[in-house]
């Protein structure tokens, strides 16, 4: 075992302990428990997304349209078919991930900036839907009048509904969960191929690579776990937001990414941290929030464009 | 009837054209650096800024020849400060930068002119109807349309016979072939987003003597703008100038029919030419994908 390896599962353990005593430091820090939820939330979202963008090289744009129709497809269940938590998390994440399966048959084949741009207008018509429909999607005011339901097990049940710190180590299992099952698919056959792409397209194909179903295949499994994150904020909030569907969320989604380093299997979920801080503490002191947080992002663009992760990485390393 | 379908056909008109006017902008940027500006729109924001605030001094004619100047000005500054370094990386990173310039130029217009809507004035003889029959189109609207039939003839006679415009043309088309003959082809990509910024600037004082101003008047533009490109073909000017008059004309007349439509249908028309004609009406096979 070498001195990188030792570093990575030293990592992973750091973050297993912080995540998972979350509740019990962060109100010393002035925080609240659903602001951690939050931050996993966002990370989840844009862990998903890292999957396309830094794991296989495709730029998406519009990632906040399968955020957004697995809270909305959530908060429906919850509202008009069953009062199961489970159950409605299935649902949403069906509904993100097909919506984001069948656009990604339309997409494989542009590439660059192209790809970025049709995915953004994709985005774009699920924001109209939930926007317009107002009897169904509730419209501008977004949808409410579902909360989520307790946990029943059979033998005993757990009340996520109103302990915070129940419904915090809920959202910890499914993001540990779903994290494992991304570094489980990095890990595989498949995911090394994601990488070939990545790297170069071109000799890839040459390999003999069917190029287009594995970018589609990716894009898709992308979806289904950002659709993931998505019900859980609508868990969250006991609210779908349309917002959560714009193009804003998209590129809050891209930008939690690339500040936290998008080569890194961890990265977003320091960007989320990050993000999370900026937007929390930033706005609260001044309405310029934009503004600072444009100009970090900025920064780190031009700067340091492997994120923070990507720093700390290269300090460990020299 | 008839009267509706013509109003909203010269609404359609006069819609598409200002997604010409901003599409064209967007378009020659992406075409010759492969740079997506989403700070587009907030520099169509930041013109009409301009122009409230020249308006007072030199008069609503000044300022529609000065202010996209200005905005022209602000695009080179930006290009030099920020966009030029990130021409040589993946195409991933400009569009990220972009991204947060436009929440800075955004947030610049907030701090400076204030969040709630600003009017710009326009002359009296502008704002009157052309005949009481025809009362919706006002003087305003016809002048728009000819502003961007100027600009945009403007546009491709500068193209087409200086020697600026044939850089630009062949940069385009192979910009290597173009560094390798001589020509400076960092200083013809500066040029190049300034005479987009400029035109995004031309659009942001028409707009906001037909709509007003408020800092976030470009997100509204910006989507339309993509669509335009995408429909018309990446690639083709000619092609987003069609495509932004074709969605513009589209959306006005399925209000007629079905205004909660209205927005989507843009976003129809796009998914029909993705899955038929994948390239955009006029687009070059092969160009960006």
């Amino acid at each position: 075992m070498n001195g990188l390896t030792v570093n990575k599962y030293a990592t992973t353990a750091i973050i297993w302990i912080l995540l998972l005593t979350a509740p019990f430091w962060l109100p010393l820090l002035g925080g609240y428990t659903a602001l951690a939820g939050r931050v996993l939330v966002f990370a989840l979202a844009a862990m998903s997304f890292n999957m396309l963008l830094g794991f296989t090289g495709v730029m998406s744009f519009g990632h906040a349209a399968y955020f957004g129709l697995g809270a909305y497809g959530c908060g429906l269940f919850l509202k008009f078919v069953a009062a199961s938590t489970p159950l409605a998390i299935l649902a949403g994440t069906l509904l993100g991930g097909v919506a984001g399966t069948l656009f990604g048959l339309l997409l494989v084949r542009r590439r660059g900036v192209y790809f970025a741009m049709v995915t953004i207008a994709f985005g774009q018509v699920c924001f109209y839907i939930a926007y317009k429909w107002d009897d169904f999607t509730g419209g501008y005011d977004g949808l409410r009048g579902f909360v989520r339901a307790p946990l029943d097990f059979g033998l005993f049940k757990i009340d996520i509904t109103n302990n915070a710190n129940a419904f915090y180590f809920f959202i910890v299992t499914i993001f540990g969960l779903a994290a494992a099952a991304q570094a489980f698919i990095l890990r595989s056959p498949f995911g090394r191929t994601m990488l070939a792409i990545r790297e170069n397209e071109r000799r890839a194909r040459f390999l003999g690579l069917p190029i287009e179903r594995h970018i589609w295949l990716s894009f898709s499994i992308s979806c289904f776990f950002t659709a993931l994150a998505g019900s859980l904020y609508a868990l969250l909030n006991n609210f779908a937001d349309p917002l959560g569907l714009n193009y804003i969320m998209s590129g809050n989604i891209v930008m939690i990414t690339v500040m936290g380093g998008m080569r890194s299997f961890w990265g977003p979920l320091v960007g989320a941290v990050l993000f999370v801080m900026l937007q929390d503490y930033v706005s609260s002191m001044t309405t310029n929030w934009m503004f600072f947080v444009g100009l970090t992002f900025v920064c780190v663009v031009l700067f340091f464009p492997r994120g923070l992760m990507g720093m700390l990485q290269k300090g460990a390393r020299t | 009837m008839l009267q509706v379908v013509m109003f909203n056909l010269t609404n359609g008109l006069i819609v598409g054209a200002f997604y010409v006017l901003m599409a064209l902008g967007l378009s020659m940027i992406i075409n010759l650096s492969n740079v997506v500006n989403f700070a587009h729109g907030n520099f169509l924001a930041l013109g009409g800024y301009f122009a409230f605030t020249l308006t007072p001094y030199i008069g609503f004619w000044g300022a529609l020849l000065v202010s996209p100047i200005l905005t022209a000005v602000f695009g080179y500054v930006i290009e030099q400060l920020m966009i030029k370094h990130v021409y040589a990386r993946n195409h991933i990173y400009s569009l990220l930068l972009t991204f947060g310039l436009g929440f800075i130029v955004q947030d610049i217009c907030r701090y400076i002119w204030g969040p709630s809507p600003l009017p710009l004035g326009i002359p009296d003889i502008l704002s009157t109807p052309l005949t009481p029959d025809l009362f919706f189109i006002t003087w305003y609207r016809v002048f728009m349309v000819v502003v961007v039939i100027v600009a945009v003839s403007g546009l491709f006679a500068f193209l087409r016979f200086t020697r600026v415009g044939m850089r630009i043309r062949a940069g385009t088309l192979d910009l290597d072939t173009v560094s390798a003959l001589g020509v400076n082809v960092a200083a013809l990509r500066s040029y190049n987003f300034a005479v987009g910024s400029y035109l995004a600037g031309l659009a942001g004082v028409l707009a906001a003597g037909q709509i007003g101003l408020n800092p976030n008047m470009g997100d509204d533009l910006i989507m339309p703008s993509f669509i335009a490109i995408i429909v018309g073909g990446v690639g083709s000017l000619t092609g987003t100038l069609l495509g932004g008059l074709l969605i513009g004309v589209a959306a006005a007349l399925t209000t007629v029919v079905m205004p909660s439509a209205s927005e989507a249908v843009i976003y129809v028309i796009m998914a029909i030419v993705l899955l038929l004609r994948p390239r955009g009406l006029l687009g070059e096979e092969g160009m960006l994908s």
